[in-house]
């Protein structure tokens, strides 16, 4: 038969052709437990998956910070690629940290000429701080991230994704459910993204499994190669045993004050949504709310984020229906995670893309956050230190406090000699018109833009006072501080959630 | 007051400050300060010292400091009990530490 004579066929989409049984992939008929070991993707190093990559100059390469500072994924893959001789790469991480300081390194040498990241600490921050690289540091939130991903305008030419667990095949997770001796990180929430929209995917993993490594975090079908080392990094840095409740007075003062705010707000009813930032104060409200619910006999719907070993207990008590998990904080949530069916593992654009077709952070009620500093028009900087320097992380900071309907930041009023509640932050992370309440040790601040939530609050018998007064309080105590004083280059560039520049960073000056 | 050998007063706690304070050979204070807080607040801690000594009619001595963070008020206290140690004068007179 001549198949162009099929009426309109040359019209018809996903047309290769007239059917040839020589074409076609030859089927395997050995057993499939020899055909996974024999699995052409499982390659026998990190140089030559590289190699297969096509990773050239000028390339982006990503990574996951779900190792937190227990990740050797990234120094091992940039040490290779150095090796190799590729230069003027972007290392695109959805975060950094202390243990990242080798790449100091391999940005003199060239390999890498540009960084995205989430966040940026120890002596890497510090050298970036003194102006180590001449292209600025793009800081983006999870979401904002998210969204540059998802809309390909940050195109991920090869994603090097630690996991705890992988198959044959390239089924990933963040927990183990073959080997308990396997290191635990839980949710792959932010691995997950990169490995669905990067060209290259190559899962590293040091515990490869029997396929299929269900459930998973990274499906095999986005998965190119599998590579296994001894260690994908050391397990106490990847993780902790459980996040401690904080047993410092200031903060169960600021935590318990902050549990007063959020019932009295009108958003603490049945069915309620809820996000805990990880700051001590934050955390330790869990615990305060938690009496509040079992008092009024009402339950929460859904916790959203990094999840806490807080966040579980409530959900194994029945105080929290459902869990929405895009990293665990501790051992306590990774478990919860493999073991609950009701905890689930979401991705990072899910959590809080401003561009995808719905993102869960939209639907929450409340969530509790912290700040380094926060001006009397309600800025709140998570970035930099009181001496400018690079030391934290943008996080979901942003992308809650726009999606939540009431956006609590927790904070002591001073830390040592340095005032919280200051004229103007550092740097803007999170734009004022988000954050709701302030809640310090010595006063709660509203938002001027949220009067029915003052009304609320002082009807409530809250220590209610103005942001203004907090700070004139605060200064009474230690003082006028001098402003950090800064050279003109930029070194940082923050972006806002729908990737505007909301700040910029700069070098600091030392002398 | 005149220091005739070394006093030392404080700890390296945080919101403390550790001072002390030597002899030195011809007039004037010499003053080293370390602190956590010296762009913002070094100037003024400074100021403390050497407003805290000069009512104490210290004219000739070489000070160092480590601050964490500390109060105004707890920077003075810690320099007059320091020279205090260092003229080997028990002479002290117990009252409010005033603002500088």
């Amino acid at each position: 038969m001549d198949i162009t004579k099929i009426p309109h066929i040359n019209e018809v989409s996903a047309f290769h052709g007239e059917y040839k049984p020589e074409d076609c992939e030859k089927k395997s008929t050995v057993r499939f437990d020899e055909r996974q070991k024999a699995s052409r993707k499982v390659l026998p190093s990190i140089e030559e998956a590289i190699k297969r990559s096509g990773l050239k100059d000028g390339m982006t390469i990503s990574f996951h910070h779900h190792f937190r500072n227990g990740d050797y994924v990234v120094n091992m893959v940039v040490d290779q690629i150095a090796k190799m001789g590729i230069k003027n790469l972007t290392l695109a991480a959805s975060s950094l940290t202390d243990c990242h300081w080798p790449l100091i390194d391999h940005i003199k040498n060239g390999v890498i000429n540009h960084i995205e990241t989430s966040g940026l600490r120890g002596k890497l921050a510090e050298e970036i701080s003194r102006g180590l690289m001449d292209f600025p540091i793009i800081f983006r939130s999870h979401g904002g991230r998210a969204a540059a991903i998802e809309t390909e305008e940050l195109h991920i030419d090869v994603a090097f994704l630690g996991a705890p667990s992988c198959d044959p095949y390239g089924n990933a997770n963040g927990y183990n459910r073959d080997d308990e001796n396997s290191s635990c990180c839980g949710s792959l929430g932010y691995a997950k993204l990169d490995a669905q929209h990067a060209d290259k995917c190559i899962v590293i993993t040091d515990h490869l499994v029997n396929f299929p490594n269900a459930p998973f975090g990274i499906p095999e079908s986005r998965v190119d190669w599998v590579v296994v080392v001894d260690n994908i990094g050391d397990p106490k840095g990847i993780m902790s045993g459980a996040t401690r409740y904080t047993k410092n007075p200031k903060e169960l003062l600021i935590a318990k004050t902050a549990a007063d705010v959020i019932e009295a707000s009108g958003y603490f009813e049945d069915n309620f949504s809820m996000q805990m930032g990880s700051g001590g104060a934050s955390l330790a409200t869990a615990r305060f709310l938690r009496d509040k619910m079992i008092e009024k006999d009402i339950k929460c719907r859904f916790a959203l984020g990094g999840i806490t070993g807080q966040i579980v207990q409530m959900h194994e008590e029945g105080l929290v229906k459902r869990i929405l998990d895009v990293q665990s904080f501790d051992l306590i949530a990774a478990n919860s995670l493999k073991n609950n069916r009701f905890h689930q593992q979401i991705d990072a654009s899910y959590y809080a893309s401003y561009v995808n077709r719905g993102a869960a952070v939209n639907q929450l009620d409340f969530v509790i956050l912290s700040a380094l500093e926060i001006d009397v028009d309600f800025n709140v900087n998570v970035m930099t230190g009181s001496d400018g320097v690079i030391r934290g992380a943008v996080g979901g900071h942003p992308d809650t406090a726009a999606g939540a309907s009431l956006t609590v930041v927790t904070a002591p009023l001073l830390r040592g000699r340095i005032p919280t509640v200051c004229e103007r932050v550092n740097t803007i992370c999170t734009p004022g018109n988000t954050i709701d309440v302030l809640v310090t040790d010595q006063g709660v601040a509203v938002n001027p833009n949220r009067p029915e939530l003052k009304e609320k609050l002082i009807a409530a018998g809250l220590p209610v006072t103005t942001i203004e007064k907090l700070k004139e309080r605060a200064e009474k105590v230690v003082g006028k501080p001098e402003p950090i004083q800064y050279k003109d280059r930029i070194v940082g560039v923050l972006m806002y959630r729908n990737n505007t520049v909301i700040d910029v960073i700069r070098q600091i000056k030392e002398d | 007051m005149n220091i005739i050998t070394t006093g030392v007063a404080g700890t390296m706690e945080s919101s403390d400050i550790i001072v002390t304070v030597e002899p030195k050979a011809g007039e004037g204070i010499d003053l080293t300060l370390e602190s956590d807080v010296m762009q913002q607040f070094g100037k003024q801690i400074e100021k403390v010292i050497r407003d805290t000594l000069a009512e104490l009619g210290v004219n000739s001595a070489c000070v160092s400091a480590v601050d964490k963070g500390a109060l105004d008020c707890t920077v003075a206290a810690r320099t007059m009990a320091a020279a205090y140690r260092a003229a080997e004068s028990t002479d002290y007179v117990f009252n409010e530490v005033k603002k500088k």
